[in-house]
């Protein structure tokens, strides 16, 4: 068994190697002309630089927040630099235009960009640091009328749906973050799925980090309107690196009447060594606005990898009936820190949302759950369920969750249920005295653990979400 | 197959089993009675490997190898079953796939092919018949939610797919209703043959009405005190332990 111990502790983080392309790489530093500069690049409209700038004039009189249970040194933000992309086609028609070495990265990575290579029914956007390299199956979905491109794309082919949505969920001057990725996001994706279809295939995009000192803003922006259904997964790798680095997003979501908007993550950024050196700072703001009657958002995330994560998919239940859903898996190892979970807002009538988020700490990571529930006073016969339970594995690991409720109508409903547990020496012994191995042993009860998270992945993503979070459990036991 | 010498076994500082000997041949059932707290159940825990017990004297060997040298895992692909006496619940597993992949590592560790699932499934199917146990039971989480009988049930379904060469029953008659009971000997004596052999851990002679020993063997203070044919259990059934 040891011997298997060594090989796969080698193989801890297999995503972490580096792509050798050409890159264009803004010199580091943070200031008006770097702003400029990626909105030409991007040959944005006027209306959209000035978005940027007023972004960033807020972002300037703004504190970073220090409020999560997260520690880290403070951020240099003008030793970043804010563009990187490779000096390949930029926006190629076919395969053939793509740089090999980036082709070659997704097939390292098991995202092949050859359509007839990819799991079947899965639409991939492959973001690379700065810029989205390719879309596939995209002729097939507009036959649909459904819209999947990078956002960069969206501004110039359909600029009124951008105006109309972009910073319509997140405000520019939302929160620290979010102000500093309105002034300078690079890339990301743009879906939108028109009145009465439901999506025909599972949209994903794939962010790679590759380029050193950089930090990638990605800004993704997905619109269901009246009664459409679609689901999204987002996948995340970085390379391994001495030095931490900045992945700071936005992501926007917005549910018309019956629309359903499914979104998905399994969020495996470069976690940093054992002694905590390296790894991904992940500051991202995620929410959706379910405008709708009977409109429904649903967050399923899995977050295994990153140095430090401060995330908090939310959702804004305005319509009436609408339904708000979290389900989250987050697992710290080694020294990583997680400060993560949700914000239900209800607004409208007959609102309700579930939070299921399962916690789990071993090494000396430290797991935080954080959420809010907010039933507004107009917010009648509102329904919130939320269970957080926390699973530790050894004596070095933290768990701590901080629930906050605010009901200001007196017919909501709300129940909360909590829990911590240690992984039971009974339970290993069980498993072991079966025959399975420590490290089996382990992964099976977590996963059991997740469960509840997992089946609402879609399938495919089940499995690897499994797999993932065995890889990461390595090391745990002694 | 199995020879326990002389063994001492310490948990906390404290002194639970003090030289207590067995030699089990293959083929042979054992029964091994006595009052609470004598460490009949911490024997069956250390043949297993559980490492919260100390063990500071004797050996144990098993097919001739030195058994206190191996993992709990590789004492179960060795041929080891613990019938648990409190079998744990793990929420979120099905029960066919820890089953599944138990009998696996099993295979694996004999450099025998992973069985598929089709295959997993109809060997589940005929063992599930046999003990009466609901295609559902399978389904649900390990344990959770079982009542009393349907664990220990369960337990005796693990044997039966992993086919132990040295089962070790723990109290598995507790809390059984008389119709469990039978079913659960009855899981036994299917697999009793020349090659396999069984330790029977129990308070009552009950059991032992079902399940036949060829040698019980009384056991006080950490160690075996009178052995003797199947006899003795009726006796001690009469007279209790007080002369112990």
């Amino acid at each position: 068994m040891s011997v298997d111990l060594e090989k796969l502790a080698q193989e801890e983080y297999k995503y972490g190697f580096v792509t050798d392309v050409e890159q264009e790489i803004a010199p580091k530093g943070l200031n008006e002309d770097t702003i400029r500069m990626i909105s030409s690049k991007k040959n944005e409209p006027q209306w959209l630089l000035e978005w940027r700038l007023g972004a960033y004039d807020r972002w300037k009189k703004m504190k970073e927040p220090r409020w999560a249970f997260l520690r880290y040194p403070k951020i240099d933000f003008n030793e970043i630099s804010y563009y990187a992309a490779p000096k390949s086609n930029p926006r190629p028609k076919s395969l053939d235009e793509i740089d090999p070495e980036i082709k070659e990265t997704y097939d390292k990575l098991g995202i092949p960009l050859e359509e007839q290579k990819m799991l079947a029914g899965v639409a991939v956007d492959a973001v690379f640091d700065s810029v989205s390299v390719f879309t596939t199956f995209k002729e097939k979905l507009a036959e649909e009328g459904v819209i999947f491109c990078s956002i960069s794309e969206a501004v110039e082919e359909h600029p009124d749906l951008i105006r109309k949505y972009l910073g319509s969920v997140v405000p520019r001057g939302d929160n620290f973050y979010a102000a500093l990725n309105s002034a300078v996001f690079t890339d990301g994706s743009f879906v939108y799925v028109p009145k009465g279809v439901r999506c025909p295939m599972e949209l994903s995009t794939y962010f790679r980090i590759n380029a050193e000192n950089t930090g990638q803003f990605e800004r993704t922006l997905i619109i269901a309107d009246e009664g459409s259904y679609v689901s999204y997964l987002e996948g995340c790798t970085a390379p391994q690196r001495d030095e931490n680095q900045l992945h700071a997003a936005v992501v926007e979501l917005i549910a018309h009447d019956d629309a359903t908007i499914k979104y998905s993550t399994i969020q495996n950024w470069y976690p940093g060594d054992k002694q905590g050196k390296g790894g991904i700072y992940n500051f991202v703001t995620k929410r959706g606005r379910c405008l709708g009657r009977s409109s429904r958002i649903s967050w399923t995330q899995v977050e295994t990898g990153s140095a430090i994560t401060w995330k908090y998919p939310s959702c804004v239940l305005e319509g009436d009936d609408s339904v708000g859903e979290f389900y989250s898996v987050a697992l710290t190892n080694r020294r990583q820190q997680a400060d993560t979970g949700t914000k239900m807002v209800h607004v409208g009538k007959n609102t309700s949302s579930t939070i299921i988020s399962k916690g789990i700490s071993a090494g000396e990571g430290q797991n935080i759950y954080r959420g809010l529930v907010e039933i507004g006073k107009n917010a009648e016969k509102a329904r919130n369920y939320t269970q957080c339970d926390s699973m530790l594995i050894g004596d070095r690991c933290g768990a701590h969750t901080f629930p906050y409720i605010e009901v200001k109508n007196s017919t909501a409903h709300m129940e909360h249920e909590a829990s911590t547990s240690k992984i039971g020496e009974d339970q290993m012994f069980y498993c072991r005295q079966r025959g399975l191995s420590a490290e089996d042993a382990v992964s099976l009860i977590v996963n059991g653990f997740c469960k509840e998270v997992f089946k609402e992945l879609p399938f495919e993503f089940a499995v690897e979400a499994e797999k993932l979070l065995s890889v990461s459990l390595e090391g745990s036991v002694g | 197959m199995l020879e326990v010498k002389d063994l001492h076994v310490q948990v906390d500082d404290k002194a639970i089993l003090k030289g207590m000997n067995i030699t089990v041949e293959p083929g042979e059932v054992h029964s091994i009675m006595g009052p609470n707290g004598s460490g009949k159940s911490t024997l069956a825990q250390v043949l297993a490997g559980r490492e919260t017990y100390d063990v500071t004297g004797g050996e144990i060997t098993f097919h001739g190898k030195d058994l206190l040298d191996l993992e709990p895992e590789e004492r179960a692909c060795e041929g080891i079953f613990l019938a648990f006496q409190y079998p744990v619940e793990i929420p979120g597993v099905a029960n066919t796939y820890l089953l599944r992949e138990a009998l696996n590592a099993k295979r694996e560790y004999r450099e025998e092919k992973p069985l598929k699932h089709i295959e997993f499934a109809k060997l589940a199917r005929e063992k599930m018949k046999v003990l009466g146990i609901d295609e559902d039971l399978l389904k649900r989480s390990v344990n959770a939610g079982f009542s009393g009988g349907e664990k220990k049930r369960n337990e005796i379904f693990q044997m039966q797919i992993l086919e132990p060469s040295l089962a070790v029953l723990d109290e598995t008659d507790s809390g059984l209703d008389i119709d469990a009971l039978k079913i659960v000997a009855d899981g036994v004596n299917s697999m009793r043959d020349s090659g396999r052999s069984f330790i029977v851990i129990t308070h009552y002679q009950r059991l032992l009405n079902y399940i036949v020993p060829d040698y019980v063997h009384v056991m006080v203070d950490g160690k075996i005190v009178r052995s003797g044919g199947k006899e003795l259990a009726q006796e001690l059934e009469e007279k209790g332990y007080a002369e112990f």
